[in-house]
């Protein structure tokens, strides 16, 4: 009853709240609430919210106030003033954003500085990736564990292959990747590190063995308590040091393994909210029926104890994809690097808001769709339970 | 017994096990150390932690220590130590404050307030901390007004693209007065708690703690801090020609990292308190009600202790978050610990091993010392149940 409270899955009151590491706290929905879509359809209640006591009706009128007065601004500037079409500057005549600037740079906040000739390549990788995620989402899908597993095994290569180059392909170096294509890939493949040896610290921290927990714990707290852009100098700074030939090490590979490392930790934790919520009952019939532990831990426990923790990785994943932009700091240019970078450029002086308010919006668009994708399959358990 | 059978009994397996990833984990670190020595040695890197001594001869901007470029490594460590716990400080404040009022909006009736509030909170958790800290950075900061037209804020202090420029007192001591106030005020008040429920426990008889408190912890020491500040000079920030002369310069990277940390906090902090207001059951008010008590008792003895029970834990690890994300400062170079010591002593000494282990020891104790605090709490507050 230490650590639970702070992370993990938490009863508050009648219904289930979910905290993550970076202190996301999702309160779990009642699964039979017909939530604000019942509520607006009855317009009578609605206006007694709006305006049914004198204080309701000057809340609603302070609100609207704040809306009309931001809200105006923000929705002429984004669209009304802008100006959408050109190629230069000098096409935005408008007072408001001036697009142009993201049209003309689109490639750069896509690809980075990755040759434009070898484009199709990072398109392609990323058509594999959808398509391999959709398939395995499907349900209709035969032998859908096999080929999950399968696409664990074949599709990272294939990825980093693509990227790279080599067999054929031009090589491409990873100085010169960049935007969006790079937080994807730095997301996805810190998370191939994390999730398994997440798996595995969880596991380790819920063992009988004494020194296996104590390595498992000290390692997740050793991680959990330091900042990540620390752990991003330190794995840039320290892997050269600690392998023999490391100042080999390809920067982008010095990020993807710090930021892994510290990630897999609070993934462990989230995996471990999962394990606890495991009747003991369920490993004791498994080993009552001779199943050794491993076999216990993979067909019994671990099945049902990542169904669980599921959102929790997902929320983690979130923090993951957000705090990939940090790489910034030993000049690796992410999407929000990259519209840092895009400022400098002497001929679009001034554009900073459109730049970050592009990025902005991408990395909002993909953490919210996480974040909603996580909540309905939440939603789905708490119908099959009830 | 034969060999095969030693093998095959548990005791002797656990402790094999174990042996052998204890000694897997500690060859891998002396591979590691032995890489590091061989590398720095021929790299030409010191080792050892006589640089602490050296002078550090790096210009901080920022400083509350009296640092100067004549000061050691040692001093420029605890400049940055000053300065992360300082940013800390008044973010962790504000974003509590700020959080609180965007919790409760939430939870409004008026669904025009809690959609505001509810929107505020989507957007900000689902962008990156950076984006914050470089839109406040470079979006806002550097757009406010020059020193000649600065915004006033009531007259003492000045805002503008310098940073935000306040009065000092001339004099400290009557404010260590006023602190020592402050002190024997809450002391008191604890006395007098314990002396009350040791009453009511005898007598059955209650006193209202909250008004001695409201007079011991805010009233008398409230007078203490007027009267200190009537009671010394003041530096009054003025224009001289092109900049403002006296008082306190906070520099633009404090002014937009406050701003960030706050703005981004403040969206969590608020889910933790609808989380905890949430927490408490219908039931809970509708018993108190029934059994006699007034709205005050209930929100006091009732509705708060069981709300702080959950919202304490996250609240604490939030709280832990901000000291770290402090860190963020160091992309727009914010003078705190990682981004002095581990950034500018790193590459003026090359010491990457001393340095890191210092940086990452000072988090660790941090955040181990906040850990241990909520263990504590959390055995005190943890619900007896049979």
């Amino acid at each position: 009853m230490s650590r639970e409270l702070s992370q993990g899955l938490v009863p508050i009151g009648g219904a289930t709240a979910e905290i993550a590491s970076d202190g996301r706290l999702t309160i779990l929905p009642d699964a039979r609430d017909g939530g604000l879509a019942r509520r607006l359809r009855q317009p009578h209640a609605l206006a007694k919210r709006l305006f049914g006591t004198p204080s309701d009706a000057a809340i609603t009128l302070v609100c609207a106030a704040l809306l009309a007065w931001a809200a105006v601004p923000l929705l002429r500037w984004t669209i009304l003033d802008a100006t959408f079409t050109g190629t230069t500057r000098n096409d935005c005549t408008g007072t408001g954003a001036c697009w142009v600037f993201i049209r003309a740079r689109f490639g750069q906040f896509m690809y980075g500085f990755y040759p434009a000739g070898e484009r199709w390549r990072v398109d392609l990788a990323g058509v594999i990736l959808l398509v391999a995620s959709g398939l395995i989402a499907w349900p209709g899908l035969p032998r859908r564990r096999l080929a999950a597993l399968l696409a664990l095994v074949v599709l990272p290569p294939l990825g980093t292959w693509l990227l790279y180059g080599g067999l054929g392909l031009r090589i491409v170096e990873t100085r010169e990747w960049g935007g969006l294509m790079l937080t994807a890939f730095l997301s996805i493949y810190a998370a191939i590190i994390a999730v398994p040896l997440g798996i595995l610290l969880a596991l380790g921290r819920a063992s009988r063995l004494p020194v296996i927990r104590l390595i498992s714990t000290v390692f997740i707290e050793f991680w959990r308590g330091v900042p990540i852009i620390a752990v991003i100098f330190l794995a840039s700074l320290l892997l050269p040091l600690i392998l023999p030939n490391g100042a080999g090490i390809d920067r982008l590979a010095r990020a993807v393994i710090g930021l892994g490392l510290c990630i897999a930790a609070y993934m462990a934790e989230a995996v471990r909210g999962g394990l606890q919520a495991i009747p003991p009952g369920q490993a004791e019939a498994a080993s009552a029926l001779g199943l050794g532990y491993w076999r216990t831990t993979g067909l019994i426990v671990l099945p049902q104890a990542l169904r669980i923790s599921l959102p929790a990785l997902t929320n983690e994943f979130i923090a993951l994809v957000k705090n990939t932009s940090l790489v910034l700091i030993v000049s690796i240019f992410d999407l929000l690097g990259i519209a840092q970078a895009a400022l400098a450029d002497p001929a679009w002086v001034g554009k900073t808001w459109e730049a970050y308010a592009f990025a902005g919006f991408i990395y909002w668009l993909a953490c919210f769709g996480l974040s909603r994708w996580s909540r309905r399959i939440e939603l789905k358990a708490a119908r099959i339970s009830h | 017994m034969t060999l095969a059978a030693t093998l095959r009994d548990r005791k002797v397996r656990d402790v094999l096990a174990q042996a052998a990833v204890a000694i897997g984990l500690l060859a891998l670190l002396v591979y590691f150390v032995r890489n590091a020595s061989e590398n720095m040695l021929k790299a030409g890197i010191a080792s050892g932690f006589d640089f602490l001594w050296r002078q550090a001869g790096i210009d901080v901007q920022f400083q509350l220590t009296g640092y100067t470029s004549a000061s050691s490594n040692l001093g420029l460590l605890w400049a940055g130590i000053v300065n992360t716990l300082l940013i800390s400080a008044v973010s962790i404040a504000a974003a509590t404050a700020l959080g609180f009022a965007i919790g409760v909006a939430r939870l409004s009736r008026n669904p025009l307030l809690s959609g505001i509030a509810g929107a505020y909170v989507e957007f900000a958790r689902n962008i990156p901390l950076l984006f914050f800290v470089l839109i406040w950075y470079f979006g806002v900061v550097a757009s406010l007004p020059a020193p000649r037209a600065s915004i006033g804020l009531f007259g003492i202090a000045f805002l503008n693209n310098r940073g935000l420029t306040i009065p000092l007192p001339n004099e400290a001591a009557p404010f260590g007065h006023a602190l020592l106030a402050l002190a024997a005020g809450i002391a008191l008040q604890l006395a007098v708690v314990a002396w009350a429920r040791r009453r009511q426990e005898r007598t059955g008889k209650a006193f209202p703690v909250w008004r001695s408190g409201l007079l011991l912890v805010l009233g008398i020491p409230a007078l203490a801090f007027i009267h200190a500040a009537l009671a010394t000079a003041w530096d009054v920030p003025a224009l001289r020609g092109f900049n403002y002369r006296g008082g306190f310069v906070l520099v633009p990277e404090f002014v937009a990292l406050f701003a960030a940390l706050t703005t981004y906090t403040a969206a969590f902090i608020a889910e933790i308190v609808r989380a905890g207001i949430l927490a408490v059951p219908k039931g809970q008010i509708e018993a108190a009600k029934a059994v006699g008590l007034s709205p005050s008792q209930t929100l006091r003895l009732v509705t708060i202790p069981q709300a702080l029970r959950v919202m304490v834990p996250p609240m604490t690890s939030q709280y832990l978050n901000v000291v770290k994300n402090s860190s963020f400062g160091a992309a727009i170079a914010y003078p705190d610990v990682v981004s002095l010591f581990m950034g500018s002593a790193l590459n003026n000494t090359g010491q990457a091993i001393e340095i890191i282990a210092i940086t990452l020891a000072l988090y660790l104790a941090i955040s181990l010392a906040v850990s241990a605090f909520m263990n504590w709490y959390n055995a005190r507050i943890a619900l007896v149940t049979r």
